[in-house]
């Protein structure tokens, strides 16, 4: 291969990376908020309302930091609201995740009104010493912002969490049989709680990413179903973080060479091409999680379920 | 510190001492001012129909939920036991009826849920072997709870409640689902609880459990303590009379009964199993005729469920002769046409699968005899029909309801079943299939569900009867068989069959007879 072939490979692979990134924060969230037993199908608004605060605080020169800080503030905020009506009203998770989504892409558009078409400096790259100076991968895997090193540590963090630590099964129990764990005598609401809020600021921090780096910009409706696909990863990955992780970096690396597909003028309509990523996530993921009796002993019983306690 | 006469009476101060405990839910006062005294050592049973309160009183006294009125005295002092953590601390234990594990978690998680644990999981497996050596409680930390048996469900909640060193552990109906092996193994480690100066507060509607095990009763009846007395001392009948207020009558079963031709015949019947947590059938076989009662036990989990969703015709079977029903081959037919062949059905799950719980007695009746006395004409509801049925039904079985136009879920669990059984009888059916025809059903209910069966019987049907529960099977079958596994036992004459051997054969054991006969 000659030097410009490599580059553009480096160039692919980094795209695929950038692509996964919000998908990565999604899922992880709703990983964990499902683990707890609560089906918040509203990642889509959380997702959109995280990147206009992000882009707003950044948009003002409120810095880095604060920006993230930012989308993953308004993404718990969102998920608080969510929360009052599914955990404190006992109302129908469904039908408030729902409502949640459509709440978001408005209130996102409405509160971005003044931001459209206002490019803002993307997040600066830190090259990791060493590593970014690898050929070809170096530069694909090593050389991103901040977002994309905490997106894939969160994958075995949450793992660690899940399975190793004490909050860890509690949180889980919670999401097997809520009453036998109220029995026990462990605050299932406030458990579910705490998931639910966790669920939104990762997804706050999806959408963030998306405005401050994959995107410089604010764009209505920006998040464009990532949180719907976040949605399906999650039951694709049979609840389990390295899932997670690996189906959407599945999806981002189908979406990234399709794009190219098109520009290298492949003979098939554009369309069908754009279809690939979601046929290749799904045939890969019922692939790996085919054998029914993992997801039953992955699923968390109660997922979705209204708790009602004092019975 | 062992559990004579002369150590209670040097302690004279109880370890549990409730006054005057109230406790109102909407419409019904579950414990109207109940008083129990448990001391240290001793075994105490808290005796009662289903509904009389006892749950709510163990509730109260585990944490679980709040009197609104009363004292409870810990040791002499009074206290509030706001959460089952609160009452963890005082050292008080609970076995939940309904076991609270978590099916997809280890034997370890399991327990570490359990206890306020803080240190690493291994010490904690350690600490669990420990304590299951001690007490005789054999159990592998690392094992899944969805993959083990009920009675080894049972040993991880008595582990995890002995983890805490508990001065009081409470057991809520703690045999209802064991093997009489299981339930001898348990007497000995309650037994040796009580040696240690642990109290026992022990729940139950066994009366010969009881009298065996326990020094001290206390009896429920609607909410009120309708008497304290030494169970020893009393017989099972007098006890019975304390807890419903009436004399039994038992079922009494005909000494030969008339055998007709077979209503139902599985020829090696086979199923594989789709979840991981059921149990596949294997090559059942049983002849159920005209006319008799057979029964089958086995411990829960062992394939009854499959078998009943088979013989249901909610399962269908590849080979639709292994089950013929009056003579016609049946395995491929759905419910609906098994039911036109004669077959009644009494599902385990009386709400959600016996009945609609939302809907009246009338709309449930058309559940399962719309084709009776002519009930739909033209695809159309004739509900003064459906009515009428509903209205014998809950007449001709004594049903407490408000009338045909009462909610399913209104009903207690004995009236329930009474109308189910009863619509079920009422359609004539040629084969009745039972599923657990008196679980979680008060005895007077249960005994006249019992003489409901037998007069069906003698009157020329033929009645399949699956439960656990032993002593109902022995009451009123004519043949048992045991299902273990998804194999099934070859039936016997109940009047040659001991407990003893039928424990035996639910624990497993004839799988060892034929593989020495086999090889």
């Amino acid at each position: 291969m000659s030097d410009a072939e490599l580059l553009t490979l480096s160039a692919i692979l980094a795209a695929m990376v950038r692509a996964a990134t919000p998908l990565v924060f999604a899922a992880l969230g709703e990983l964990v908020t499902e683990r707890a037993g609560v089906l918040n199908l509203g990642i889509e608004g959380m997702m959109l309302i995280g990147a206009v605060a992000a882009f707003a605080v950044a948009h003002a020169d409120g810095g880095i930091l604060l920006s993230i800080a930012a989308g993953a503030a308004a993404g718990m905020a969102i998920a608080a609201l969510f929360a009052v009506l599914a955990l404190g009203l006992r109302a129908n998770q469904v039908a408030c995740g729902l409502a949640l989504s459509l709440f978001g892409v408005g209130l996102s558009a409405f509160l971005g009104k003044g931001l459209i078409g206002t490019p803002i400096e993307a997040l600066p790259a830190l090259p990791l010493p060493g590593l970014s100076r690898i050929p070809v991968i170096g530069k694909a895997l090593f050389d991103h912002d901040i977002l994309v090193y905490l997106s894939v540590l969160a994958a075995p963090a949450i793992h660690l969490f899940l399975f190793r630590s004490r909050a860890g099964l509690i949180l889980r129990a919670v999401g097997e049989n809520h009453d036998a764990a109220h029995a026990i005598g462990y605050a299932v609401l406030r458990v579910r709680l705490l998931a639910v809020l966790f669920g939104g600021a990762m997804a706050g921090l999806g959408g963030a990413y998306l405005s401050l780096t994959y995107t410089p910009m604010w764009v209505e409706n920006m998040a464009a179903g990532r949180g719907w696909i976040a949605l399906a990863l999650v039951v694709f990955a049979t609840w389990r973080p390295a899932r997670a992780l690996l189906g959407a970096y599945l999806f981002g690396g189908v979406t990234i060479l399709q794009l190219h597909a098109q520009n290298w003028g492949v003979g098939v309509p554009s369309q069908i091409l754009a279809m690939l990523p979601y046929v290749a996530t799904i045939v890969v993921l019922v692939a790996i999680s085919r054998d029914e009796s993992k997801i039953k002993l992955n699923a968390p019983a109660c997922l979705g379920k209204v708790f009602h306690s004092g019975r | 510190m062992t559990s004579t006469p002369a150590d209670l009476s040097a302690s004279p101060t109880p370890r549990l001492a409730l006054r005057g405990i109230v406790k109102q839910y909407p419409g019904c006062r579950a414990n109207d001012g109940i008083d129990l005294v448990v001391m240290p050592g001793e075994c105490h049973a808290l005796l009662g129909e289903n509904g009389a309160g006892k749950s709510t009183l163990v509730k109260i006294v585990a944490g679980v939920l709040q009197a609104d009125e009363g004292e409870i005295l810990w040791e002499g002092a009074p206290v509030r036991i706001g959460s089952p953590a609160a009452a963890r601390t005082l050292g008080i234990g609970m076995v939940f009826q309904h076991f609270s594990l978590f099916d997809s978690m280890t034997v370890a998680e399991n327990v570490a849920l359990g206890v306020d644990w803080r240190g690493a999981m291994a010490d904690l497996s350690r600490r669990v072997a420990e304590v299951s050596a001690r007490y005789g409680l054999a159990l592998d930390p690392a094992r899944r709870v969805c993959d083990l048996s009920v009675g080894e469900r049972q040993r991880v909640e008595i582990v995890r409640s002995l983890l805490q060193d508990p001065k009081l552990l409470i057991m809520d109906e703690p045999t209802s689902v064991l093997t009489p092996q299981e339930i001898e193994s348990l007497f000995a480690v309650l037994r040796r609880l009580t040696a240690e100066g642990r109290s026992i507060l022990y729940i139950s509607h066994k009366l010969a459990e009881i009298r065996t095990l326990c020094e001290r009763a206390t009896v429920l009846r609607g909410g009120r303590v309708s008497g304290t007395c030494d169970p020893r001392e009393e017989t099972a009948a007098s006890l019975a009379r304390m807890m419903i207020g009436t004399d039994l009558a038992p079922p009494v079963r005909a000494a030969a009964p008339r055998v007709g031709e077979p209503r139902l015949v599985l020829d090696r019947l086979s199923l594989t199993s789709e979840t991981p947590f059921s149990t596949a059938l294997d090559a059942v076989s049983l002849t159920v005729s005209a006319g008799e009662i057979v029964g089958i036990a086995g411990v829960a989990g062992n394939g009854q469920a499959e078998l009943l969703s088979a013989l249901s015709g909610e399962a269908l079977v590849a080979v639709p002769e292994a089950i013929r029903i009056d003579g016609v081959a049946a395995g491929h037919l759905g419910p609906r046409r098994r039911r036109a062949l004669g077959m009644g059905f009494v599902p385990e799950e009386r709400l959600g699968r016996g009945a609609v719980p939302e809907m009246s007695l009338a709309d449930n009746v058309l559940l399962s005899a719309h084709r009776a006395a002519g009930m739909v004409r033209g695809g159309m509801i004739r509900f003064s029909r459906a009515k009428g049925f509903a209205e014998r039904v809950i007449d001709a079985f004594h049903v407490a309801a408000a009338g045909p136009r009462a909610v399913a879920r209104s009903l207690s669990g004995g009236n329930l079943q009474k109308f189910i059984v009863g619509r079920e009888i009422m359609q004539n059916p040629r084969l009745l299939v039972v599923a657990q025809p008196t679980w979680g059903v008060d005895a007077g209910s249960a005994a006249a569900i019992h003489r409901d069966l037998i007069a069906l019987a003698d009157a020329g049907t033929a009645v399949l009867v699956v439960s656990q529960d032993l002593d109902e099977l022995f009451a009123i079958c004519d043949r048992i068989a045991v299902i273990c596994q998804g194999r099934l036992s070859p039936s016997r004459p109940v009047r040659a069959a001991t407990v003893e051997e039928i424990g035996l054969l639910m624990g497993g054991v004839f799988h060892l007879e034929e593989t020495s006969h086999a090889s």
